[in-house]
């Protein structure tokens, strides 16, 4: 069977038109995904757990999903400070049942946003967000700025949807009317084919900027001759391309966030595009990576008022990142039950942190073995949003997505499990 | 079978033209009927002032942008936060709170009915789960056409069908509910980081100006049947003398519907000003409301601006940006292909600034103005001008001179020369409050039909019981007891079903969401047109087949019907 229009769930891209050809339930054929995508949809049924699993002695066993769900509602409700944790790889719904739950348990959600994006956020509740939709970008854009990112790799198939290679309204011969600045501390794929590559010594974003800022604004009499490694002069020629452009989009990655200055550097970008707004037309957007990272942020704020790192333990939403993150609680030997779902901590958090996972009642909700799995007590297996489950997905964007299902491997749905958790744990802390 | 009956409630219902009578009212499975059986729950209404459930015709409380001032907002989450409770989430945020507080606090103040004014059509998904978020009210959405390039095309090639076609379609497919234009032209070419000044300059590579989209649109609206008219943000908003942009909009408006107005002007205080700069800046709100007087087919909302902060957001991107050029605090946009934009910034209106005082004093004079209460709906423009919990004490200003002059002597001393409002004694009566809180609200809207804004037979039981007894008040003097009143219902009933009482939520409720679904009838459907379908593949960044809302996103789904006739 062909399905046709299909969304793949894995980067920020959330590409819309992918055909995926099925026979019973084998996937024979992936079309329009890059390979990220085509791997993830290819192996659609395989390295699946086949039921929740629980930790026995050294080992483990299989358990029903009654059994499971029950453990996972039991250490919830057992704990004094459980965190909830993950969300970027599952459906809104999931993440709404999420939030009631955390908000009942007086708990901790959090999701992979604060390791990755994290400062954007705190940059743009400082100063704001000058953007826009991605086909805004595509119809639009003369001049692309990657700054701290490789698309190339990690977001495959964003410059030829969206960008470089993109044709759009304004644009008939995307690559060769539009320019390309390549901003990075290394010379990566991307760069390789960027009109200017700037290439900084780390930790030297924030020079960078400030230097930009200074000559749009007509004082590049402070700037020395060289800054971060980048002489004046190309760092003048690049404020004249982007004054001059007649529509320039800024994309950004984990490169500049998680880079010295976190979020002092994405502060000083929106205000670099803000400056540059006085001139002609600029857009900033960071490149998520988790396809659904930030419908957990939209979701989070529009029932809590908080995008990530929200903490119930007082009644009320309260939000303090640097305290209530959920590395910070872990590191802090802080929560006493976790559920993860839809996330790998196992793979990206620091030693400390996982060690504490060890020693606490950890449930995964994922639908392969992962990193995270030997960390883990019990793990439930779910259908994968965009193979076998479907719902709703936030694009980098901000463009609301359904994401839909081209198998029926019998799975039930993150929303499922967790609504069921939810309902034990209503049973006991009923409002 | 649920039945209710409300005892001695002091009614004003101005659709079924009642104005005071003490009254019971019987409920039964969510409607209002002849009577019920003596076995129905009973509430004592006391003689207190009873009114059809309150509509909010323009309010931002559910999107993309909305959100989007949520989250850049921390500091607006700490006011207004509130534990769980019983049914009751905990809430955050003041002028941009989240989905729940938003519906609590409407509930609270009485409100049953919400117009969300602008969504996105790219981004309407995002609108509906919100709605889902929001229990108490019934929604509805209002689709952005401001820079639509499909509808622009149609129009600079003379194709009026093709307009109501892609209007059709669209407001199908996002499940929307009339037309919203917002700054029409102007985002469009803010794309380019330019604006349009009035109706008559030409949006960059459309060929076509603002006064074109919003005739083109009105017709349309008619072709299509659509319950609500075309609503309209005008052009130029916020500036020194855009009172004559205004005008000139009003003036080319045609007369063309005998239900209701043909335009819904929105938030006409920001539009009202006069002077040639800030220096000079002035209230024009006298002609801008004689020009209402004089043409039924228009009908406005006030947009007060109250004092203190608020978070000011608008699919007018462009004026966003230069508000952020006056106040540098901080400035979000979004623009979105093919469609529209939006900009958020936050603002905080002050007593001693003079403009700000003007402003204020704008609102107020538009409504005291306008004769005709069914004319000028009582709105904030939420949460532009201020939050919407502010409408008690704007209701105490328009039935209390004595409160407005003590306001007044508190404001900027140049006021004075400024406005008209010390001049205006007007003072309105509890039924004008009622018409422009709730049953001109639902006229409007063109919802009284399925049983919104008023308590006749089979109208849907949306009851709101104020504290508050008319005969033992006197508003022009007691208004402190008015905003108390207007603050708190003693009960807000939902469909038959008390959802708070003295200001406590009772419920976790489910809404409808109501949406209109024009049927075009055969070599209509633009959904198969080449041309239309083209534009899709290549300048959207979703397909068309993902674009449609599904049927899954409306938990209750209340589909108004229509026939178009072209
Ligand atoms: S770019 Fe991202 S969303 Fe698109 S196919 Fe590749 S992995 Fe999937």
């Amino acid at each position: 069977m062909i399905h046709t229009d299909m969304v793949c769930p894995f980067c920020g891209c959330l590409c819309d038109d992918i055909v995926v050809e099925t026979e019973g339930n084998a996937v024979v054929r992936v079309d329009n995904a890059c390979t990220l995508g085509t791997h993830k949809l290819m192996n659609a049924s395989m390295d699946r757990l086949k039921g929740p699993i629980m930790r026995d002695g050294a080992g483990w066993r299989d358990a029903t999903y009654d059994e499971a769900i029950e453990y996972a509602a039991g250490v919830l409700l057992d704990a004094d400070r459980p965190l909830l944790y993950g969300w970027s790889s599952t459906q809104g719904e999931a993440q709404g049942l999420g939030v009631s739950m955390a908000e009942l348990l007086g708990g901790v959600i959090d999701s992979t946003t604060s390791v990755c994006h994290g400062p954007s956020i705190l940059a743009i509740q400082e100063v704001g967000h000058p953007g826009c939709t991605l086909g805004q970008v595509k119809n639009r854009a003369d001049l692309i700025v990657y700054w701290g990112c490789n698309p190339t790799e990690a977001h495959p198939r964003h410059m030829s949807r969206y960008t470089t290679y993109a044709d759009g309204f304004f644009l008939q011969n995307s690559f060769r009317e539009r320019k390309l600045i390549v901003v990075d501390i290394r010379k990566t794929e991307t760069a390789s084919i960027a009109d200017e590559f700037v290439q900084i010594t780390p930790g030297g974003d924030y020079a960078v900027f400030s230097a930009l800022r200074a000559i749009v604004r007509g004082r590049g009499d402070v700037v020395p001759p060289t800054v971060a490694g980048v002489t004046k002069e190309q760092l003048e020629r690049i404020a004249e391309m982007c004054k001059s452009a007649k529509f320039g989009a800024f994309f950004f990655g984990v490169g500049l966030t998680m880079a010295p200055g976190r979020y002092k550097n994405v502060r000083n970008a929106i205000e670099l595009v803000d400056e540059l707004n006085r001139y002609t037309k600029w857009t900033l957007t960071p490149l998520r990576g988790h396809y659904n990272v930030y419908g957990s942020n939209e979701v989070f704020t529009w029932m809590t008022g908080y995008p990530y790192a929200v903490d119930f333990s007082r009644q009320i939403a309260f939000y303090n990142p640097g305290e209530t993150t959920a590395v910070d609680i872990l590191a802090r030997k802080e929560c006493d039950a976790c559920l993860i779902v839809a996330s790998d901590p196992g793979a990206h958090f620091p030693r400390k942190c996982l060690e504490h996972l060890t020693s606490i009642p950890t449930v995964l909700i994922d639908p392969a073995r992962t990193v995270t799995t030997p960390l883990c007590r019990c793990q439930i297996p779910t259908a994968v949003t965009g193979i076998d489950a479907s719902g709703t997905a936030y694009r980098m964007d901000g463009v609301p997505i359904h994401v839909k299902t081209f198998l029926d491997l019998g799975y039930p749905t993150d929303t499922e499990v967790i609504g069921r958790i939810f309902e034990k744990v209503q049973e006991v802390r009923h409002p | 079978m649920s039945e209710l009956l409300v005892k001695n409630a002091y009614v004003i219902d101005p659709i079924n033209r009642i104005d005071g009578e003490v009254m019971d009212i019987a409920v039964r499975d969510g409607r209002i009927v002849e009577d019920v059986g003596p076995k129905a729950t009973v509430i004592d209404a006391e003689g207190c002032l009873t009114l059809p459930g309150g509509v909010d015709s323009h309010t931002h409380v559910c999107g993309t942008k909305v959100n989007f001032g949520r989250y850049m907002s921390p500091e607006d989450m700490r006011a207004g936060r509130e534990a769980r409770r019983g049914v009751k989430h905990a809430t955050s945020g003041y002028s941009v709170p989240t989905t729940y507080a938003n519906s609590y606090r409407y509930a609270v103040m009485g409100y049953t009915t919400l117009l969300e004014g602008a969504m996105a059509p790219l981004e309407a998904r995002h609108t509906h789960e919100e709605f889902s978020a929001t229990p108490l009210q019934d929604m509805m959405a209002n689709t952005l056409f401001d820079g639509n390039w499909g509808v622009m095309n149609a129009i600079r090639d003379g194709d009026q069908d093709r307009v109501a076609e892609i209007v059709g379609w669209t407001l199908s497919a996002v499940k929307g509910f009339g037309i919203k234009l917002t700054n029409p032209g102007g985002t469009e070419a803010w794309g380019f980081g330019k604006n349009l000044t009035c109706i008559n300059d030409e949006v960059p590579n459309f060929g076509v100006t603002p006064i074109e989209i919003i005739q083109a649109m009105i017709r349309a609206c008619e072709t299509l049947r659509l319950p609500h008219s075309v609503h309209l943000h005008c052009n130029n908003l916020g500036n020194p003398g855009n009172y004559a942009c205004t005008l000139g909009t009003f003036n080319q408006i045609p007369d063309l519907n005998e239900k209701r107005q043909t335009l819904y002007a929105t938030h006409v205080q920001f539009h009202s000003y006069g002077g040639s700069d800030w220096k000079t800046f002035c209230s024009k709100a006298e002609p801008v409301a004689y020009t209402v007087n004089n043409r039924p087919q228009i009908v406005i909302d006030m947009g007060q601006v109250m004092f203190g902060k608020t978070t000011t957001m608008t699919a007018d991107g462009p004026m966003e940006f230069n508000l952020y050029r006056l106040h540098h605090d901080k400035w979000s946009n979004h623009d979105v292909e093919l469609e529209t934009g939006s900009g958020i910034i936050p603002v905080f209106y002050r007593r001693k600034n003079l403009v700000n005082s003007i402003m204020w004093a704008i609102g107020l004079e538009l409504a005291l103005l306008v004769k005709n209460p069914w004319q000028c709906m009582l709105t904030t423009d939420n949460p532009n001008g201020a939050p919407f919990v502010k409408y008690p004490e704007i209701i105490a200003l328009l039935m209390s001179k004595k409160y407005r002059d003590a306001e007044f002597a508190t404001v900027h001393p140049d006021t004075g020369s400024k406005v008209v409002l010390p001049a205006l004694d007007r003072e309105l009566d509890w039924n004008e409050i009622a018409v422009m809180t709730r049953a001109g609200q639902a006229k409007a809207l063109g919802i009284t039909g399925i049983g919104k804004g008023h308590l006749g037979l089979g109208a849907e039981a949306d009851i709101a019981i104020y504290p508050i007894r008319v005969g033992e008040v006197d508003p022009a003097q007691e208004y402190g007891k008015v905003i108390d009143a207007f603050s708190r219902t003693k009960y807000t009933i939902k469909r038959g079903r008390p959802v708070t009482r003295d200001g406590e939520i009772l419920v976790h409720g489910e809404n409808t969401t109501i949406w209109v679904d024009p049927k075009m009838g055969p070599g209509h459907d633009i959904g198969h047109d080449a041309e239309f379908v083209k534009m899709f593949d290549r300048y959207y960044s979703v397909r068309m087949s993902n674009y449609p809302v599904q049927d899954e996103y409306l938990k209750r789904s209340l589909r108004m019907e229509t026939e178009a006739v072209f």
